[in-house]
């Protein structure tokens, strides 16, 4: 009787009333999240765009940054170096990548479990790390251009230049493009393959016209991923370029070495460009793609083939043993007292004394941005991708949102470091054209930890919302339909299911927020204050320093946190995967 | 408290359903004009709803009365979802008002509208017990813990899940999740229940033995409902009415046993049952000439000369012997058999009507009266139209 009762309590007027409330705060919520990735994404750009066009004293130039640039030949050699080293790299990784994957997916290859698992194990490498380890390994001390301190004809490959660039940016876009194409080589369906072989089709032409079709999304996707990468990088071509210049160290040696903005900023826009025709590009090719996979779909069982299945094993343990060897090589060197001269183990490269950079300050600050990143990070990922796949009404606010979450994935993290700086490093905003002027309400976040912490936010921002959204819409649609229908707002059934149910998606996208703040550089190198020395960076500062030991040192302290952090995680998901096995299982 | 005690404040109309329906539903037919003497519990006026250029629903107007079981049937794209979510306030309207229970609900979104719903797909939250997803809406009504408890209990209890509280949905068979869905949906003693395709996503059996269930819960409780489906069969077993719906308009409303036995178009006739079509033309007001066949029909308004179609279910044929008091029935026509097809309690036969015609029809018999005939033998029969069984639509244009 009381239930009628309880019912009735909640009159159709206060519910009305509380309705109200409900969708203000829906609609509240999207508008925060339009207004952080307008001020985040899309309103930085502009101050760098607009300074492109003024000369160092802030006067209106036009186009000459762009005229001066092109028309100086050492200026306008890094834009063909930068697409060579971009293209040759992402041809190496997506070709070497898709073998690779291959045999994990599709050949019946012993130690596929094994090879999974090294062949991504430079995403926990920063690519200056893997730089630093070529340098022991190709450098003029290293191991294999001394041929092991002469036990072997040393082989030189003239690592400080294209070469190394490649090697390295590689080593960065090889376990990028793998993860791609084994999604892709994965989403297979068996009775195709049953189908060519019953209608007659040679192993090759099955490979050319099941396969090769199957997958192409994929590969396009690879592709332009490990292109951008590659363009964009710092990291590589600091450490190892030499005097082979490319768009990205010139970007830094304009705004550090010669405090030359204006140009930073063209240059910076040379870099952007290609960037977004390359990510344009990828949206309508993806765009139309449709499902080749559907629910009624057999998985495919590779079967064996001896021949193949142990090229492909001897393919794939090179790979890995090159991964490895550079991976080793690092940590070997941040032990090793003098290299090449005196190769008995210690710590001392460990203590960071008498080298700049910061040491364990900025180890420290290293963690505690990750730390702030993953967990502000993955909070705002998950809401905004939330209102946008589950929310009512506002239609033209999600998709408009939607997009805004899309756009970091074309923006190069210096790109985004170099624009922060003129929008945030600003008391007073001049609008062009216009002669009016504004208080920039965000000045006090520069030089602090929380701009470092956004910047890292809306750098990695588009991965991790494609992540949640997948998530969300793995969830049933109608959660939001029966609650509704009791009544019950949003908000309670997003904490006490939609979260819960995500807990898997959420806790990757925290460790991958966690290990690309630990291991970037490009976006905080123009960012980080003095007083906030950060590991990453530290590398770089050391290298130029010459303190290569120490710089190898903090690579091997920065690989070892994140690969400590994604075991924890194992260990912790495992805790949340027996919990919830009681709702996944019969 | 117990189930009595549910707000059926307004007497059930019991109408009998045909002769599949309806286990128990025993009483007396009420002719459904009697309805018109209370007030509607759910009015639906003039809804109209486009999605760009795309007309989901027109012309919709609804009366659904105080404890009255009503179904909205129709193929896949007629419009019976976005109608029940309208209704529901899930989806809005381009047009038209619906006022529930008196009050004008029409802009009023879904929470704060009065009803229970159970869709398809259970919707049910896996990562809570079916316990915690019964008690779900109650919790958010601030209620004490105990008569929380004791309330999920016995709506676990009535739905025949007394001691599976504790059990996630994962570990319930889909019939079992279903009935936690309408444990969940009941919970808040709503005044409206809606079911979207409850049954269509459970094996045949379950099905079977889940719809009769609903029906008698939902007649115990005297809770007013609307059920969206595409079974027919469904719909004639649970239906106290049935809206037959067709590319966005309503066919035809009535009870079951109208729908199927007076069916208003060729539509519902074909959609609700197997039925056979023959054209023809009209010859007298009730004389029919298909081809050199004469038929005598109920009387239709249909102008001489005009064409028209005739139906007539398989079953409602007779096959008629050569016996001389057999001889001057109306209707009788000679025909050829085509195929026989063996449906285990009967048989159906794939005849051609002899004459210049040739227009083919289905029979159905029962296996009795199959073998007496030496079924797998025959060649030619005769069968019997009773002109009564007849239905003539004009024939479409």
């Amino acid at each position: 009787m009381a239930l009628t009762s309880s019912r009735q309590r909640t009159g159709s007027r206060d519910r009305a009333f509380f309705i109200d409330t409900e969708s203000w705060i829906m609609r509240g919520l999207l508008g925060l999240g339009i207004v952080w990735l307008v001020v985040g994404v899309v309103l930085p750009l502009f101050p760098m765009v607009t300074r492109s066009f003024q000369d160092t004293a802030g006067t209106w130039v036009r186009q000459a940054n762009y005229v001066r640039y092109l028309t100086t030949p050492a200026l306008a050699q890094s834009l063909t170096n930068s697409l060579w080293v971009a293209i040759a790299t992402t041809l190496l990784s997506v070709g070497l990548g898709f073998i690779y994957a291959y045999a994990l997916t599709r050949t019946a290859m012993p130690g596929k479990k094994f090879f999974r698992t090294l062949g991504l194990l430079s995403l926990y490498i920063p690519p200056l790390a893997n730089a630093i380890g070529l340098i022991y390994l190709f450098g003029n001390q290293g191991l294999i251009t001394n041929g092991i301190s002469g036990i072997l004809p040393g082989i030189n490959i003239n690592l400080y230049g294209p070469n190394g660039i490649i090697l390295g940016e590689f080593l960065y876009c090889f376990p990028q493009a793998l993860i791609i194409l084994i999604t892709a080589l994965n989403l297979t369906d068996a009775r195709l393959y049953e189908a060519a072989e019953v209608l007659g089709a040679s192993p090759i032409k099955t490979f050319f016209t099941v396969t090769l079709p199957s997958v192409k999304y994929g590969l396009i996707s690879a592709l332009f991923v490990c292109f951008i990468l590659a363009f964009t990088d710092f990291g590589v071509p600091k450490v190892v370029g030499g005097n082979y210049n490319v768009l990205a160290t010139d970007i830094y040696k304009q705004v550090i070495g010669q405090q030359n903005l204006s140009m930073g900023a063209t240059i910076s826009v040379f870099l952007l460009v290609p960037s977004v025709l390359a990510f344009v590009i990828d949206r309508i090719v993806q765009r139309r793609q449709t499902a080749l996979v559907s629910a009624k779909s057999v998985p495919l069982q590779p079967k064996p083939k001896p021949v193949l299945d142990w090229v492909m094993f001897g393919f794939c343990l090179l790979v890995v043993l090159f991964a490895f060897t550079v991976f080793a090589t690092i940590i070997l060197a941040s032990l090793v007292k003098v290299w090449p001269y005196d190769f008995s183990l210690s710590f001392q490269n460990y203590s960071f004394r008498g080298v700049g950079g910061g040491g364990y300050a900025a180890y420290w600050n290293s963690i505690r941005m990750s730390l702030y990143t993953a967990l502000f990070g993955t909070g705002i990922v998950f809401i905004g991708a939330y209102l946008i796949e589950k929310g009512r009404g506002l239609k033209g606010v999600r998709s408009l949102s939607y997009f805004l979450s899309t756009i970091p994935l074309a923006l190069p993290g210096l790109v985004l470091g170099l624009a922060y700086v003129f929008f945030f490093n600003t008391r007073i905003w001049w609008i062009p054209f216009t002669g009016i002027a504004i208080y920039n309400p965000f000045h006090g976040l520069y030089g602090t930890m929380a701009i470092l912490v956004m910047v890292n936010i809306v750098h990695f921002y588009t991965v991790c919302f494609l992540t949640a959204t997948t998530a969300l819409k793995q969830i049933d649609a109608e959660f939001e339909a029966v609650s509704a229908s009791m009544s019950v707002p949003f908000y309670k059934t997003f904490w006490r299911v939609t979260v819960p149910l995500s807990l898997p998606a959420i806790l990757e996208i925290g460790i991958y927020y966690f290990v690309n703040a630990m291991v970037t550089v490009s976006a905080l190198i123009f960012l980080y204050p003095a007083k906030l020395p950060l590991a990453s960076v530290a590398i770089v500062n050391m290298d130029d320093a010459g303190d290569i030991a120490a710089a190898a040192a903090m690579s091997t302290l920065i690989v070892l946190t994140s690969l400590g952090v994604r075991l924890l995680y194992s260990f912790l998901t495992q805790g949340v995967r027996k919990r919830s096995e009681a709702w996944l299982s019969r | 408290m117990t189930f009595s005690e549910q707000p059926a404040t307004v007497k059930r109309y019991e109408t009998a359903g045909p002769s599949v329906a309806k286990p128990g539903s025993g009483s007396p037919a009420i002719a459904p004009e009697s309805r018109s003497l209370c007030e509607p519990y759910l009015r639906i006026e003039n809804i109209h709803k486009t999605f760009g250029k795309f007309v989901a629903l027109k012309d919709i107007y609804l009366d659904v009365y105080p404890g009255e079981f009503v179904c909205l049937l129709g193929p896949s794209g007629c419009g019976k979802t976005t109608l029940l979510r309208i209704i529901s306030g899930l989806e809005t309207q381009t047009q038209g008002r619906i006022f529930q229970d008196g009050q004008d609900v029409s802009h009023l979104p879904a929470s704060t509208r009065d009803f229970g719903i159970v869709f398809q797909s259970y919707a049910l939250f896996p990562n809570l017990t079916a316990q915690q997803n019964v008690a779900y809406g109650l919790q958010n009504q601030r209620l004490p813990r105990t008569q929380i408890t004791t309330r999920v209990n016995e709506l676990l209890d009535m739905v025949g899940l007394a001691g599976m509280g504790h059990k996630y949905p994962a570990q319930l068979s889909g019939g079992q999740q279903q009935r936690v869905a309408l444990a969940r949906a009941l919970a808040l003693s709503p005044g409206l229940l809606l079911l979207d395709e409850p049954l269509s996503a459970l094996d045949a059996q379950v099905r079977v033995k889940l719809r009769s269930e609903i029906a008698n819960l939902q007649r115990r409780l005297g809770i007013t409902t609307v059920m969206v489906t595409h079974d027919q069969a469904e719909a004639l077993a649970m239906a106290d009415r049935i809206v037959v719906m067709n590319r966005g308009y309503i066919a035809q409303i009535g009870t079951p046993r109208t729908i199927y036995q007076n069916p208003s178009t060729p539509f519902v006739a074909n959609f609700i049952g197997v039925m056979n079509f023959l054209n023809g033309t009209v010859e007298a007001e009730n004389i029919v000439r298909c081809g050199n066949i004469v038929l005598h029909t109920p009387h239709n308004t249909v102008p001489i000369g005009q064409a028209v179609v005739i139906a007539i279910r398989p079953e409602d044929m007779r096959v008629v012997s050569d016996l001389p008091s057999d001889h001057d029935l109306p209707n009788r026509v000679e025909a050829e058999v085509i195929s026989t097809e063996f449906l285990g309690a009967g048989y159906r036969l794939e005849l051609t009507l002899s004459g210049n015609a040739r227009q083919p029809i289905t029979l159905e018999i029962s296996a009795n009266r199959a073998r007496n005939m030496g079924i797998d033998a025959l060649e030619t029969l005769s069968i019997q139209l009773p002109p009564d069984m007849i239905r003539v639509f004009p024939a479409e244009q």
